[in-house]
């Protein structure tokens, strides 16, 4: 049993006891914060996993910007308590069914994965030079331009629609 | 890797930190008095020779303070706040250079925590993580001026990050690389801030608003919010924050020195290795009088145009120095023709005045409604 | 990979650090609290209700406007690091990709939303 395997199990412990914080936290705010620590231990298995950049992108990207929205919103509706009063009647069958299918799937691919000759090596420590993030950069500018391209127009449609919701609202206010 | 490795890396660590801890409390010395010259008072002297012994004073006292926990706040998020803002201002240290390394008793001792190739987007993700403390300080409290103070400091935060990142781009640029000692290296023969001085002031104007230093201390406007978001807090959980400012201006100052100063280049430096924290600290010493100067003689801006300033004209100029800077050095490649790389330094000045004439105009107008 | 255990090891120091100092405090602050000192601090009135409402929404905006930059500089940082090889070919595709977030934020701006009142 090497080390890494050890760092591996203690992380996915974290990063399953975190989410079932989140998932169980009565106040929003903490499950905010949960999900923060959830995407920590994301980020550092993308470090184990030889992918610096992924790791670094993951934080600031996920627990840096998409969590501070979150709590935004959460601290200015002043919604840490609401309860919940308004859950659809078909939510939980949904819920359900798409969790079983998630479950199978999940299953289906760990054995699948098990019974070929895959082996998942860790890389090297040649990882940590300007190369590897070069060749990245390179097949993201060429063979993901498009991609990447599109990335900013669904960037741009996120902003827009956030404006128009927002617009929407202060017209009703008035 | 066997033990002595630990040893030499956790050794290591703690100089650092204590490095940091004794710079936070040698900076407010070095603030107060740089302060009351320039307000022509005398400052801090009585406790040790010119009041050296002030910060160790101040320091004992609020350890024997006594820590007031009010009523009707949430206890656990309360006290992870302090912490929460202190640890990132003291990791942004790890990927900064102090110099190369040196030889001590044949062991080879590395000047920096650690070498990884994507060092400024560690600097990134710890500054992301940083508002995290001071919103969760503000909204814990319970308190509608701490609360109003978190948003609005998070809020500033978060707006001249944007700039920051577009800052870092304009060095990675020019350096060629994320690494910091790389992006020191490439500066041997020029220092970036001779090739984008605009960028250089830019990142500069960014950290201030992001240590919340003069004149963008608005999250902790004394008339209008008290304190801001660590009004409940006292003795050593207000320590903490206070402490968190100040390694930030330390280690932002660091980042600045490395990425537009030459970081721990100067003479000799080469030959004698541990003249570089010297040099290094001496340009911290410099830039940390520059943000000094500005919080004795600038006053404080209010909120909206912060924030006017920092969406309307601080991102789209950082954006077009980053281009300016990319499209200059590609032409002087690719034409070879070394007249478009000086062009970088004189249209980005041009880029600058554009946006002060800006400002400028805006500010002669009756209204200060958009800038 | 090692460097990046150096990180964690750092990490670690700065962590015992605002830990040992709030434990410092609490074994040597002495602790006389009353409920007049632990009121909520509102400039010496009586304080109202708490301070868990709600504010104005609308901030949220800057909070996604900034999500969406945040993004794009994540993405210039690759940009960045290759465009010497790249050469101008690069520098257009990320004009493009920049100038179309551009828009974005004119968008905002033009209706207003980039106003703090």
């Amino acid at each position: 049993m090497n080390s890494e395997l050890i760092v591996f199990l203690v992380l996915s412990l974290v990063a399953i006891a975190t989410a079932l914080g989140m998932l169980f936290s009565k106040n929003a705010v903490y499950s905010a914060l949960f999900l923060v620590l959830n995407f920590v231990t994301v980020a550092v298995f993308y470090l184990l996993l030889g992918a610096p950049f992924l790791a670094m992108s993951q934080i600031t990207v996920y627990a840096g910007a998409i969590m501070v929205l979150f709590l935004f919103v959460i601290m200015l509706l002043g919604a840490e308590n609401l309860k919940p009063s308004n859950a659809l009647p078909w939510q939980k069958p949904l819920a359900i069914l798409l969790s079983v299918i998630l479950g199978v799937e999940a299953t289906y691919l760990l054995l699948a994965r098990a019974r070929s000759s895959l082996s998942v090596t860790s890389p090297d420590a040649a990882l940590n030079t300007m190369d590897s993030l070069r060749n990245m950069a390179e097949t993201l500018f060429s063979q993901f331009l498009l991609p990447f391209e599109i990335t900013s127009i669904l960037l741009l449609v996120a902003m827009v629609g956030a404006v128009v919701l927002t617009r929407a609202e202060k017209g009703a206010a008035k | 890797m066997d033990w002595t490795m630990w040893v030499e890396w956790i050794v290591k660590g703690f100089v650092l930190c204590l490095i940091l801890l004794t710079g936070f409390a040698y900076l407010t010395w070095y603030e107060r008095r740089a302060l009351a010259r320039i307000q022509v008072r005398v400052g801090p002297n009585r406790a040790g020779y010119q009041g050296l012994l002030q910060p160790i004073a101040d320091a004992v006292k609020l350890i024997f303070k006594e820590e007031l926990t009010p009523g009707h706040v949430y206890k656990v998020v309360f006290i992870l706040a302090p912490v929460l803002t202190v640890v990132p201002s003291l990791v942004l240290a790890a990927v900064v250079p102090l110099g190369t390394s040196f030889n001590l008793f044949g062991r080879e001792i590395t000047l920096y925590v650690a070498d990884v190739n994507v060092g400024i987007l560690y600097l990134t993700s710890i500054a992301s993580i940083a508002v995290y403390g001071i919103v969760l300080a503000g909204w814990s409290s319970n308190n509608k001026y701490a609360m109003l103070g978190g948003i609005r400091s998070s809020a500033q935060m978060i707006s001249y990050e944007l700039t920051l990142g577009l800052s870092f781009v304009t060095a990675i640029i020019l350096g060629n690389s994320m690494n910091m000692i790389d992006i020191v290296n490439e500066q041997r023969g020029l220092w970036f801030v001779v090739i984008q001085p605009v960028g250089a002031l830019i990142f500069w104007i960014a950290t201030l608003a992001e240590v919340n230093r003069a004149p963008f201390d608005m999250p902790e406007a004394e008339q209008e919010l008290t304190a801001g978001y660590h009004a409940e807090y006292s003795g050593m959980k207000f320590a903490l924050f206070f402490m968190a400012e100040y390694q930030k201006m330390i280690v932002i100052s660091m980042i600045l020195a490395t990425l537009f100063f030459g970081g721990y280049l100067g003479p000799f430096v080469d030959q004698v290795p541990l003249l570089g924290p010297v040099y290094l600290f001496a340009k911290v010493i410099i830039l940390l009088f520059g943000m000094i100067w500005v919080r004795a003689t600038w006053p404080r801006i209010r909120y909206d145009r912060l924030m006017s300033f920092g969406w309307k004209i601080l991102l789209p100029l950082s954006l077009a120095i980053a281009f300016i800077t990319a499209t200059g050095i590609l032409l002087a490649d690719v034409l070879n023709n070394q007249l478009f790389f000086w062009s970088i330094p004189v249209v980005s000045i041009i880029a600058l005045l554009v946006a002060v004439a800006f400002i400028y105009r805006d500010l002669r107008r009756k209204s200060h409604g958009r800038i | 990979m090692s460097e990046w255990i150096y990180v964690a090891l750092f990490i670690a120091v700065g962590l015992i650090i605002p830990i040992g100092a709030i434990a410092a405090g609490f074994i040597l602050g002495p602790k006389k609290p009353n409920p007049i000192k632990e009121a909520t601090y509102e400039c010496g009135v009586e304080p109202v209700g708490e301070a868990w409402i709600q504010f104005k929404p609308q901030y949220y905006i800057f909070a996604l406007v900034f999500l969406v930059f945040d993004v794009e500089a994540v993405f210039l940082f690759p940009w960045a690091v290759k465009l010497g090889q790249l050469g101008l070919y690069a520098v257009v595709e990320g004009i493009i990709f920049v100038s179309i977030l551009i828009i974005g934020l004119v968008y905002t701006w033009r209706k207003g939303m980039l106003e703090w009142l």
